[in-house]
């Protein structure tokens, strides 16, 4: 593993980039982590509601060697826990995902999106402030009106910056079920959001309309086999998007087409190994994260033990396969009794597609290169993240003999896992969200 | 204001003597950044009256750097603002300093808010025309360059609409500039600007020269018609048809065909759709020739697509594009080429094609003449008088007015009926409104004899609808119709059967009489009212349900005016003076409230009211707030509302 620790050794930044509070509550627990389109800034979502935004320190000439940390630039509640007193439903204020719009002005925009409603936020910098009342002196007290001779136009005076965020669109009222994605089109116009069962495409400037393109739900509820995981576009495409099912297939779908988007154009399956065949096939074959490639030739999905990438031009099975924990196929029948097999682990690529990152339990999070087809675990923990300490790397026991700094599967924490992490779209710097931890490792060479 | 000395302002401004002119305005300059956004977008539309204060100079000097920099406020107030900004020239001095407005909507063209953004472009528009010709090139054209080079989209897609407008009056030289901008702004990155400038291509193709417009905009609309974006491809179509206007046929052909040619068959669903919506246009852009050679054989392709909303699209230009047809042969060919494939659209799978159809397809019979529609266009009519969807047979039904003039009425009145019986029964109380709403156009298109016949009972049956919507549209109706066939019609017909149902067991049919009698009471007249319908009123003023009750004291209220002083003073007062001692306290309310209303008409028609007579309401404090109050009611004053319209005289 020597040579992970060139290529991919990360520095765990001084405490400061951590957000974390001492007694960390339910509402604490991060639940999604997305990098802007430059990188430089970051932005995470709780289970609280809250959204809280990073900014990388700009970087100074002088001090080239050392890289801008990320530090928080703002804060703000974006969805309220809500009831529907129509169907008698409580509505989590959980933020289920974030992202980002190209940028468009000075101020940022993004989406974020709750069980049921998706918000558009404005996050916009004032450093100017008008000062000068006609009819109130400096100190607020007011004047005589009769002591007006004349007029005084505000002047802007400099102030110190501040930072706020604007919901500027609410799209409710449009899905049934969970929201599970959120997906920005390439036309910079549109962006779908996919529920359990249905797909809606939106307009950025229409809340009160939304287009159903895709509709699995079966006229008989009883009838119903499979649920959707996930949705994203193509990163180029603006007519292609994807999405993936409880039943670990694929399916790529053109808008050219029609309206309706029922019928897939393409549908990826990789046929089951019948020796593998048992009780929890079906569970552990369910797709919990779709991604395309930056490229857009791949797409990678994660289901309960593995990652894998398909060739967008190859259907009947992935082109790579890559086991994030096989060492727990002994013990699917505890983790289906503690719950654990029907977590939704994201996986993300790096900025080249050459890299891909995925979590796991007992804080482990996993990196692949696809090109030297090396792997290795790495641990986000206080323990062990020292300012500028470098990760090591971490192995699992899978045999009966134990080694030296190895951990067996009997003691992994299954209770402190990795669902959520980012890759930053050009630089080796990822953020891992461990429970109510937020880690940002960043590579040591450069 | 004005003659008021300022001291520190410049010519014109007020200023000086304090509060009488001062204090207001300084009112309006605080308000700028009051909290409340209301207060705010008040100042921002009262901006003309603060500059005018100020004077032109303290305008251009103070107030436009504030505004340029107030761009954080909500849309409202920026909207607001931008609009102000474009009627500024006057205040900053003329059109020689028309440019100090550049700067504020600059900074308004480049926020998110495409609203605002539109806006600031329409008040650039208007105010470059204000420029001298050397001051358009020192100022607006370099603001121009700068917005269309701009970091960010917004800014250039903002540039997009200004190019047309400085364009035509800027030196040779800078004309080759303008081009070059729009060239890159053609060919942006972002969609959203190729978007743009694809929007504004046609317009932008207007001013240019005809060489200019063969030489660099049909390039560049090719290659907008053939972006990857779907989104940029379809404004293209748009484009086609302001470029189409522009060219000589010969270059329509050889410049703009190949390209329409290959929108028709894009391979998205959405550039096929807009060819259909756009179909009209560019029947009128290309001329006669080419819609004969390639216009309808593309039609007729989107007339049988695959995508149900091109078809849809398509069928709703049906009408017009036959009518702009030229009106040689153009018989023969809507009966040759495009009749067959209406056929077909009539039974289409998809229910928003039938009613688009449906609801343009009784236009043709106007075009074809009478012996085309009934050979042809009758049987169409007919089977979609019976389509299972009710969209489509209300869109027939609708548009039924066109038929009847071309072949009469008669001839569908056989398929008419059970049409519009089931759409009258339809489960769905939205169709059943639909269908209401269109009976006094059916009733005047069929005559009062079929109606009595055959809808009238229709008509009663929807007062006694377990839907509100459908007994209140049902009673509006029964209105309609009185003034369409005249009371005696009404006295006839209508009027018994509405009486009758004053006595029915279910208190909300016993309510409908009355809604009934409000409708039709001035359709119908003060005989009619005083006679027939005022006993059947006063008798309900002691039913048993206080909804009743309360409704019998409304309806006095409302059929007042309609009756005799005589019937008001020895009928109605009696009546309402019962229910103002009534134990429910909303009856009382209502009657108290009708007895003022009759008071006021008794008093104008001159008729003593004794004050003795004026009811008091004890007990009425109770739970004042559980019901509408009238405005000129104080709380807990009993009887404040008749007091106050007896006030002396």
């Amino acid at each position: 593993m020597k040579c992970f620790s060139r290529y991919l050794p990360y520095i765990f930044r001084p405490p400061n980039t951590i957000l974390s509070s001492s007694c960390h509550t339910e509402a604490d627990i991060i639940s999604t982590v997305e990098f802007n389109h430059t990188g430089e800034l970051l932005a995470t979502g709780d289970k609280g509601g809250r959204v809280v935004i990073f900014q990388r320190e700009q970087e100074s000439k002088n001090q080239v060697h050392r890289r801008g940390e990320y530090n928080v630039y703002s804060t703000f509640q974006s969805h309220e826990p809500e009831f529907d007193y129509l169907k008698s439903l409580e509505i989590e204020e959980k933020i289920n995902k974030i992202r980002w719009l190209p940028q468009q002005n000075a101020a940022y925009f993004l989406l974020s999106t709750n069980d049921k409603t998706v918000k558009l936020w404005k996050v916009s910098e004032r450093d100017k402030r008008p000062e000068g009342y006609n009819l109130k002196d400096e100190e607020g007290r007011l004047r005589d009106p009769a002591t007006i001779t004349t007029l005084r136009v505000p002047v802007l005076r400099p102030m110190d910056l501040m930072v706020e965020a604007t919901p500027r669109r609410v799209f409710a009222n449009a899905h049934t079920y969970h929201i599970n994605s959120i997906s920005v089109n390439s036309d910079y116009e549109t962006y779908m959001s996919a529920d359990d069962l249905r797909i809606n495409l939106w307009n950025f400037e229409i809340t009160n309309q939304s287009f159903n393109i895709v509709d699995i739900k079966p006229a008989n509820m009883e009838e119903l086999t499979e649920v959707i995981t996930a949705a994203e576009f193509h990163p180029h495409h603006c007519n292609t998007f994807v999405y993936s099912s409880s039943k670990g297939t694929i399916r790529l779908c053109d808008m050219r087409a029609s309206a309706l988007c029922d019928r897939h154009t393409k549908f990826f399956e990789e046929p089951e190994d019948p020796s593998n065949r048992s009780f929890f096939s079906e569970i552990i074959s369910s797709i919990s994260d779709v991604k395309f490639s930056h490229s857009g030739r791949c797409i990678m999905t994660r289901d309960y033990l593995t990652v894998k990438v398909w060739d967008l031009n190859m259907e009947n099975r992935p082109v790579e396969t890559y086991q994030v924990h096989d060492y727990l196929r002994s013990k699917l029948c505890s983790l289906y009794e503690n719950d654990c097999i029907f977590d939704k682990f994201e996986c993300v690529w790096n900025g080249s597609d050459s890299v891909i990152m995925t979590g796991s339990y007992n804080n482990f999070f996993r990196m692949f290169d696809r090109n030297t087809k090396r792997d290795v675990t790495l641990e986000a923990s206080r323990e062990n993240s020292k300012p500028r300490a470098i990760l090591k790397p971490r192995k699992v026991c899978v045999g009966g003999k134990r080694r030296k700094d190895e951990i067996s599967v009997d003691s992994l924490d299954f209770s402190k896992k990795i669902l959520h992490t980012a890759w930053h779209p050009s630089e080796n710097i990822i953020a891992v969200a461990a429970t109510n931890n937020l880690y940002i490792f960043q590579d040591k060479v450069n | 204001m004005a003659g008021v000395a300022g001291p520190a302002t410049g010519s014109g401004a007020a200023g000086g003597d304090g509060d009488d002119s001062l204090y207001p305005i300084a009112v309006l300059i605080d308000e700028l950044r009051n909290e409340d956004v209301q207060l705010r977008l008040n100042s921002i539309k009262k901006l003309s009256t603060i500059a005018l204060a100020l004077g032109v100079e303290r305008t251009r000097t103070e107030l436009l750097p504030f505004l340029t920099d107030t761009i954080y406020d909500e849309d409202e107030v920026l909207l607001a603002l931008a609009e102000q900004l474009g009627n500024f020239t006057g205040l900053v001095g003329g059109p020689d300093f028309a440019h100090c407005l550049l700067p504020p909507l600059e900074s308004l063209a480049t926020v998110e808010e495409t609203v605002v953004r539109d806006k600031a472009v329409e008040s650039l528009r208007q105010i470059s025309q204000e420029h001298t010709p050397v001051a358009l090139e020192a100022h607006f054209v370099p603001l121009v360059k700068r917005l269309a080079s701009g970091d960010w989209f917004t800014s250039r897609t903002s540039a997009c609409g200004l190019f047309s407008v400085c364009y035509p009056r800027a030196s040779i030289a800078v004309k080759g500039e303008i081009r070059q901008y729009f060239r890159s702004l053609c060919s942006d990155d972002t969609p959203m600007v190729r978007r743009a400038a694809a929007s504004k291509l046609g317009e932008f193709a207007k001013v240019l020269e005809l060489d200019s417009v063969k030489s660099e905009i049909v390039p560049l609309f090719t290659n907008l018609a053939s972006d990857e974006q779907d989104s940029v491809r379809l404004l293209a179509v748009e484009a086609c048809v302001s470029i189409a206007q522009l060219l000589s046929q010969d270059d329509i052909e050889a410049l703009v065909m190949p390209t329409l040619r290959q929108a028709a068959e894009d391979k998205s669903w959405r550039v096929r759709y807009m060819v259909a919506d756009k179909f009209s246009e560019l029947q009128k852009a290309v001329g006669p020739k080419i819609t004969l050679n390639d216009l309808i054989p593309a039609f007729q392709n989107l007339l049988k697509d695959c995508e149900a909303e091109v078809r849809a699209a398509a069928a709703h230009k049906v009408k017009e594009l036959c009518e702009n047809l030229p009106m040689e042969g153009r018989e023969t060919m809507i009966m040759n080429q495009i009749l067959p494939y209406i056929k077909e659209l009539v039974s289409d799978t998809n229910q928003h094609v039938k009613s688009a159809l449906a609801s343009v397809i009784m236009g043709l019979s106007t075009i074809l003449g009478k012996e085309n529609t009934i050979e042809h266009l009758l049987p169409l009519f007919l089977a979609q008088l019976k389509d299972e969807c009710p969209e489509v047979r209300l869109n027939i039904i609708s548009n039924l007015d066109c038929v009847n003039e071309v072949i009469g009425i008669r001839q569908l009145s056989q398929s008419l009926l059970p049409a519009i019986v089931e759409l009258a029964e339809d489960a769905k109380w939205r169709v059943r409104l639909a269908i209401i709403e269109y009976m006094p156009l059916l009733a005047g298109q069929l005559g009062v004899e079929f109606f009595d016949e055959k809808l009238n009972s229709l008509c009663m049956a929807w007062l006694v609808d377990h839907v509100y919507a459908i007994r209140e549209a049902a009673t509006n109706n029964l209105m309609k119709l009185v003034q369409k066939f005249g009371t005696e019609w009404a006295q006839n017909t209508i009027v018994p059967k509405v009486l009758v149902m004053a006595n029915d067991p279910n208190y909300l049919h016993r309510m409908t009489t009355l809604f009934c009698i409000n409708a039709l009471s001035e359709a119908c007249g003060q005989e009619i009212t005083t006679k027939q319908m005022l006993p059947i009123v006063l008798k309900m003023a002691g039913d048993q349900v206080a909804n009743v009750r309360f409704n019998v004291a409304k309806s006095l209220q409302k059929i007042g005016p309609i009756l005799d002083t005589d019937a008001l003073q020895e009928e109605v007062k009696p009546v309402l003076q019962k229910l103002g001692q009534d134990e429910d306290m909303d009856v009382k309310y209502f009657a108290q409230e009708a007895i003022s209303a009759v008071a006021q008409r008794l008093r104008k028609l001159d008729f003593p009211v004794k004050d003795s007579e004026e009811p008091s309401a004890p007990g009425a404090d109770k739970n004042h707030f559980l019901r509408p109050r009238g405005p000129g009611e104080d709380t807990g004053k009993e009887g404040a509302a008749v007091r106050d319209s007896q006030a002396p005289r």
